[in-house]
């Protein structure tokens, strides 16, 4: 996936775009992740001036949620669901096998409602179903 | 020539969008709509042809099998060895009794004129002749309740918010579906969005409200896309906006998406993320339906809930509650997932038995190995045993068969299973996803899996197992929501359905 490189200039324009949202700091951040791959530890104060927030809400609500993160992604995003549905059809053994060979860009996750054709899988956004090591490489192409 | 290939996640996961191109270079002419899932997720990619004598299926297939079907005439409904006949006439499909579901996998989701002509709009056309009283007492006379798990009766929810006086009101479809084995939120948003539309359209108009939020996680990009659409959809149709659909009333609708969080999916740590705070759930009362969201009378019901409500207004509160057993009325979207041979959406009367939900259904486990265990109603529902198969699906069986319905989502293990280990994975998972608002939760849950490693490792097992007991019950009886009130059922049930795996001895 392609992301823009971080510039305040580009985060304030998106941030001008939430002027108008109720309760708009976690849609903030989203925004910020989805332009850039990451929150840029600068987009803490940006965002909290912005919104006349403070730097410590903003914090808060960064490190409260799995899905934000304050460091680029890897070109490649892999995540396996471990939940209970997909445990149940070999989740576990397909987390070790790809964790061995791409242990920098897998990640846990839990559900993507594709639990009667599990294990699940998630590829740079693209959803995998009865999942093989096999399958995400592919996929990962 | 109309063929029907779903564009449901579940179908793509399994390549659907493969098999619609390799179908679109043989048949350049030929019109696909990308439906929804008819259910039967063990047969995507489901293939649909439009015939004179109706829909025959094709399943499962793949894009290798695309030259073969054309071989066989499949465009014309020709025999193959992937045929299963009339789609309407498929057994596991024909002995449902789909209402929710209704249109879901039978029409294309983002065509009004489609859904028009599948019954749709009915619902909140019948509502704009009523007063908000009557409607509310429809959808009390129905029986309904609450789809997401805690089974509240949805009229007398209602009913509150539109008693309450306030100058703004919501209604919050709270599509965090997190849940493992869970999927029906995802599937009727993919394959039926109006019908969620029209829903929280309805509910609006019976209770005062003029905005409605979907929040909706981020884990379902695919049901986040569809339903962006179908509301930009309807935006233009004069359905949603300033005049609902030339009335008086107004409404709209904006999607606020999750990030990652399962203790979002409790009501109020929902409201907070909505308002962009940490998912930290609130104390009630007060009930969000008197000071919800932002502090306003707010409506929370989940997705299948506020979708049954067309059927309801359209069909007649009668006419639904003639379904089901006891104080479990209308039908339940069950989901049939993990180690499950023919996994999907079964929509049924309260009242079927596990048993024919796993076995007449389900078709025992996917890898033909004996059946051992099954979850009910996600992470924090009990795991069954198959000395308990006769339990009748409905709220109150399942209470007193000392697990609970939940969001409907069942999940298969075979004998391969370890229930330890699963309880301990109960507990791992309320320690990662804890909003750490108390202490039984945010505390207790990395107790707990110290505690039944312990056990696993064969260290003071009568001790340990005993200890666990009584850190359940402080978690059960000391935690603000379910999240740590319902991490023991299934540890628990586990000890007591499964003790021969809590003894210690290397299984």
């Amino acid at each position: 996936m392609k992301y823009s490189p971080f510039s305040q200039e580009v985060a304030l324009g998106l941030l001008a775009s939430l002027r108008e949202e109720k309760g708009p700091v976690l849609m903030a951040l989203q925004l910020m992740q989805k332009e850039f791959g990451y929150v840029d530890k600068a987009c803490v104060e940006l965002i909290a001036n912005f919104f006349n927030k403070s730097r410590a809400d903003v914090h808060g609500v960064l490190t409260f949620y799995h899905d934000l993160r304050t460091t680029p992604p890897t070109e490649h995003q892999i995540s396996i669901c471990v939940a209970e549905a997909c445990q149940a059809v070999g989740a576990r053994s397909l987390e070790k096998e790809v964790k061995a060979k791409f242990a920098n860009e897998t990640h846990d996750a839990y559900c993507f409602g594709n639990c009667a054709l599990g294990p699940a899988a998630m590829v740079d956004g693209k959803i995998i179903g009865r999942a093989t090591l096999a399958k995400i490489e592919v996929a990962r192409q | 020539m109309i063929i029907y290939i779903p564009g449901d996640s579940a179908a793509l996961s399994v390549g659907a969008d493969e098999v619609a191109a390799a179908i679109a270079r043989l048949a350049p002419t030929a019109t696909i709509v990308r439906n929804g899932s008819r259910g039967a997720l063990w047969l995507e990619t489901l293939v649909e042809v439009q015939t004179p004598y109706g829909r025959i299926a094709y399943g499962p297939v793949t894009p290798e099998d695309v030259s073969s079907l054309f071989d066989a005439d499949f465009l014309n409904g020709g025999e193959h060895i992937l045929s299963l006949g009339k789609t309407d006439q498929i057994k596991w499909l024909a002995n449902q009794d789909r209402v929710t579901f209704a249109r879901v996998g039978v029409i294309d989701p983002l065509s009004l004129n489609n859904y028009r002509a599948h019954g749709g709009l009915l619902g909140l056309m019948n509502a704009l002749e009523l007063s908000s009283d009557e409607i509310i007492s429809e959808v009390t006379d129905s029986g309904l309740r609450g789809r997401g798990g805690a089974a509240f009766p949805a009229g007398i929810k209602w009913r509150t918010a539109a008693q309450a006086a306030s100058d703004q009101k919501y209604i919050c479809c709270n599509a965090d579906e997190g849940d493992s084995g869970t999927f029906a939120d995802r599937m009727l948003i993919e394959g039926d969005p109006f019908t969620l539309i029209e829903g929280m359209t309805i509910a609006g108009i019976a209770v005062g409200a003029t905005q409605g939020i979907v929040y909706l996680r981020s884990e379902y990009p695919y049901a986040i896309a569809t339903l962006q659409k179908a509301i930009d959809i309807a935006r233009a149709d004069s359905w949603l906006g300033k005049s609902v659909l030339g009335s008086a009333h107004s409404f709209d609708i904006q999607i606020r998406v999750g990030a990652g969080s399962y203790v979002c999916g409790e009501e109020t740590a929902m409201l907070e993320s909505i308002e962009g705070k940490r998912g930290v759930v609130r104390a009630k009362p007060p009930l969000p339906a008197i000071e919800g969201l932002f502090g306003k009378p707010t409506i929370i019901n989940n997705v299948l809930t506020l979708a049954t409500v067309p059927m309801i207004l359209a069909e007649g509160a009668a006419d639904y509650k003639a379904r089901g057993v006891g104080r479990s009325l209308g039908t339940q979207v069950f989901q049939l997932a993990g180690n499950i041979a023919c996994g999907g959406i079964v929509e049924t009367a309260f009242g079927i038995t596990l048993n024919e939900l796993i076995n007449t259904y389900g078709g025992g486990t996917l890898t033909k190995r004996p059946l051992r265990a099954v979850q009910i109603g996600g992470p924090l529902g009990a795991y069954f045993s198959t000395d308990q198969f006769e339990t009748s699906m409905d709220y109150e069986s399942l209470i007193a068969a000392g697990g609970m319905l939940g969001h409907g989502g069942i999940v298969v293990f075979d004998d391969t299973v370890d229930l330890a280990v699963q309880a301990k994975f109960a507990m791992e998972f309320c320690a990662i996803e804890s909003c750490g608002k108390c202490t039984p939760c945010r505390i207790g849950s990395t107790r707990g899996a110290e505690t039944i490693d312990l056990i696993i490792q064969g260290v003071r097992v009568d001790e340990n197992k005993k200890l666990l007991l009584e850190l359940c019950e402080v978690m059960t009886d000391g935690s603000l929501c379910a999240m740590g009130g319902l991490t023991p059922m299934p540890v628990k049930s586990a000890m007591i359905n499964f003790p021969s795996d809590f003894t210690g001895a290397a299984r």
